[in-house]
């Protein structure tokens, strides 16, 4: 297993699905000789051509528009927005439209669009480069949201997405671009809509997705000090959610704390903790815990921007809230 | 040029939705009906340049693009009454009447929500070289939308074969376009995006086959046109709604007056292509059509409960 860095997956996933299947295109800002600003989509253009890799104006509701007419024509275009804040741009495009599409039409049309876009916070990019809308878009009915971890995951979920016959988005987290990790060799998919356990624990189930899943597992590993054995479950998909594997591992350990980097306020957290309090009410030890941002827009100054974003100490904090009896307290 | 079959299907547009309109006031049709009736020429002298595999994105106002590219009639009808024939099995209804096997992608209820798509399926067109044309309707109203300009502009960049039809009814609902818009309207925007234009009285079906003929021609050649048509809205925004608070009588009068319908007959029977019974004839056999739809739409069932989680995902493996 080679290692290489989650752009470099990403990029690979885009390169092997524009070789296999020619109906793939690509549409974004700056795609072109630069790379995208994230280095994601690097050399495509050299082996694919101007007409598959498109760079487009700075119209992100007419080229969301265009990938739409697209799928609806049979292509698969991956369409790249520079960052996931600019997707408001384009919200009517992707909510009202692709999502609605199939089902608006009785099954007639299908819209096998991927959109890819970067969420989190980084490096004091302020209130409008710095989201995390997962919730925006695991709250509309027709899409599906998924958000890869790790290299291996980046590299089978977008390759996943493009094959999918529905609208994806792909939330892809800043931070983790130049963050290396094991990628299997050969052809790799991994299914929409299926958990992965990062982790194996016996006190309490960690759950989270993107780069949470990494905050988390350093809590759990601080966590081993304090007699606390945490496992972690990395939900890779939002739409479909794997509620299966998060049950499973939740009857086990009895106690869960759901990490989000989105605002925690009507958030991602909010929809797995009643999941698991609707499903699991008898056997919880302790009410299921919630991490997430604070309920602001996202502050530029690195102190308040780390406030806002949850840190592994909120994590730790959650999981011992839980876990009142360990041995270290 | 025989004008006669544009004749008919104008009267089918007009006949179909006066039946709408009955069968709303009657409680037959929920939700909206924006209706076509008085708009038909342009949707007529576009779509007889049309090949059946040439595709039509459309508005709320919709069933005239529908029935003139060629949509069933009592399918359509079904769906606007949210019948399981219905084209859509009765998921969309009259704002988003969409036949594929027809190239009809979709009414739409976001004011110029199309037009990104079609420009989506305008450069489907031009990779596969399959000299498919792509024609998106819309108002006078998305011309004041962003993704109006957005689309202009792509269509241009790209030289994608993509016909923009304004139907410049001058009203957004209530608001008059005067209130709305401080340029010199859609042709001489599309203008500045670099696209040839033309106006043209979208009331008068042979000036509209003329200017449409050229207009589909052009897009076919991957130059993108916009067709600004002047025409008048019949009555309120829909079926239902009153108009007396922002429209006078005389202003309501006028309207039926400039029907392109009755603009039409004049000259058939001023050039002695149709003869007064012969008309008569075809307005008896166009209301028998129309019978058929209204009793193919009301002997289909509504659909059944369990439809309504259907087709929000493919089922696919792997899916949800
Ligand atoms: C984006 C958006 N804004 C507002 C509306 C509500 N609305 C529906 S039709 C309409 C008027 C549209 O006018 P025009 O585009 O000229 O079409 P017409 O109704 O005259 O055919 C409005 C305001 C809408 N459907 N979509
Ligand atoms: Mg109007």
């Amino acid at each position: 297993m080679p290692n290489i860095s989650y752009a470099a997956a990403l990029n690979l996933a885009l390169a092997e699905a524009m070789r296999e299947d020619p109906k793939v295109i690509l549409l974004g800002e700056d795609i072109g000789p630069l790379g995208g600003i994230f280095t994601v989509t690097e050399g495509l253009l050299e082996e694919f051509g101007l007409d598959r890799v498109r760079e487009t104006p700075l119209s992100e509701a007419g080229f969301m528009g265009c990938g739409i007419g697209l799928a609806l024509c049979g292509w698969r275009p991956v369409v790249e927005i520079m960052f996931s804040d600019f997707l408001t741009m384009c919200m009517d495009q992707l909510c009202n439209q692709a999502a609605k599409l199939r089902y608006m039409s009785g099954g007639q049309a299908s819209v096998p669009l991927t959109v890819r876009a970067p969420i989190g916070a980084r490096n004091s990019a302020a209130a409008q480069h710095s989201q995390s809308p997962q919730a925006w878009f695991a709250h509309t009915p027709g899409l599906r949201v998924v958000l890869p971890a790790t290299p291996a995951n980046a590299l089978g979920l977008l390759a996943s997405a493009i094959e999918c016959d529905d609208p994806v988005v792909v939330l892809e987290h800043k931070l983790l671009y130049q963050e290396e990790g094991p990628v299997p060799s050969g052809r790799h998919r991994v299914p929409l809509g299926k958990a992965e356990v990062k982790r194996e624990g016996t006190d309490l189930t960690l759950i989270s997705c993107s780069r949470m899943t990494q905050v988390a597992l350093v809590a759990a590993e601080e966590l081993t000090s304090q007699g606390v054995a945490a496992e972690v479950v990395d939900l890779r998909s939002l739409v479909p959610l794997d509620r299966e594997t998060i049950l499973e591992s939740v009857a086990r350990t009895r106690r869960a704390v759901v990490v989000d980097e989105g605002a925690i306020d009507y958030g991602i957290t909010a929809e797995i903790a009643a999941l698991i309090s609707a499903e699991l009410f008898g056997e919880l030890l302790a009410p299921v815990g919630r991490v997430g941002a604070l309920a602001t827009p996202v502050p530029f100054s690195p102190p308040l921007e780390k406030t806002v974003i949850p840190q592994v100490e909120d994590v730790i904090a959650a999981v011992l809230k839980c876990v009142p009896d360990s041995p270290a307290r | 040029m025989q004008y006669l079959p544009s004749y008919r299907k104008m009267l089918l547009i007009l006949r179909f939705e006066e039946r709408v309109a009955e069968l709303q006031r009657t409680g037959q049709v929920p939700g909206f009906a924006h209706l076509y009736w008085g708009q038909e020429a342009i949707a007529v002298g576009i779509c007889h340049w049309l090949r059946p595999e040439d595709y039509v994105l459309s508005t709320h106002r919709g069933h005239g693009h529908c029935l003139a590219k060629g949509a069933e009639p009592g399918r359509v009808l079904a769906e606007i009454m949210g019948r399981s024939d219905g084209y859509c099995r009765g998921k969309g209804g009259s704002m988003h009447v969409a036949a594929f096997d027809q190239g009809i992608l979709g009414a739409n209820g976001i004011v110029a929500a199309s037009l990104p798509i079609a420009t989506g399926v305008a450069l489907s067109n031009r990779l596969e070289g399959n000299g498919r044309v792509a024609v998106a309707f819309f108002g006078d109203a998305a011309v004041e939308e962003g993704p109006f300009h957005e689309s202009l502009n792509l269509a241009s960049l790209w030289d994608l074969p993509l016909l923009f039809v304004c139907e410049d009814n001058q009203y957004a609902i209530s608001v008059t376009v005067d209130k709305r818009q401080g340029g010199k309207g859609a042709a001489a925007i599309a203008q500045a995006h670099g696209l040839e234009s033309r106006k043209v009285d979208g009331n008068d079906v042979v000036a509209m086959l003329d200017a449409s003929q050229w207009a589909v021609a052009r897009a076919r050649e991957c130059s993108p046109v916009l067709l600004e048509c002047a025409t008048i809205r019949w009555g309120g925004h829909h079926s239902a709604q009153p108009t007396r608070r922002y429209r006078s009588t005389e202003e309501l009068e006028a309207t039926q007056a400039a029907c392109p319908i009755a603009r039409l007959e004049k000259r058939l029977i001023a050039e002695g292509e149709a003869t007064m019974e012969e008309l008569a004839e075809i307005n008896t056999e166009i209301v028998a059509q129309v019978d058929e739809a209204e009793r193919f739409a009301r002997q289909s069932p509504f659909p059944k409960p369990d439809e309504a989680t259907q087709d929000v995902y493919a089922a696919q493996e792997g899916g949800g």
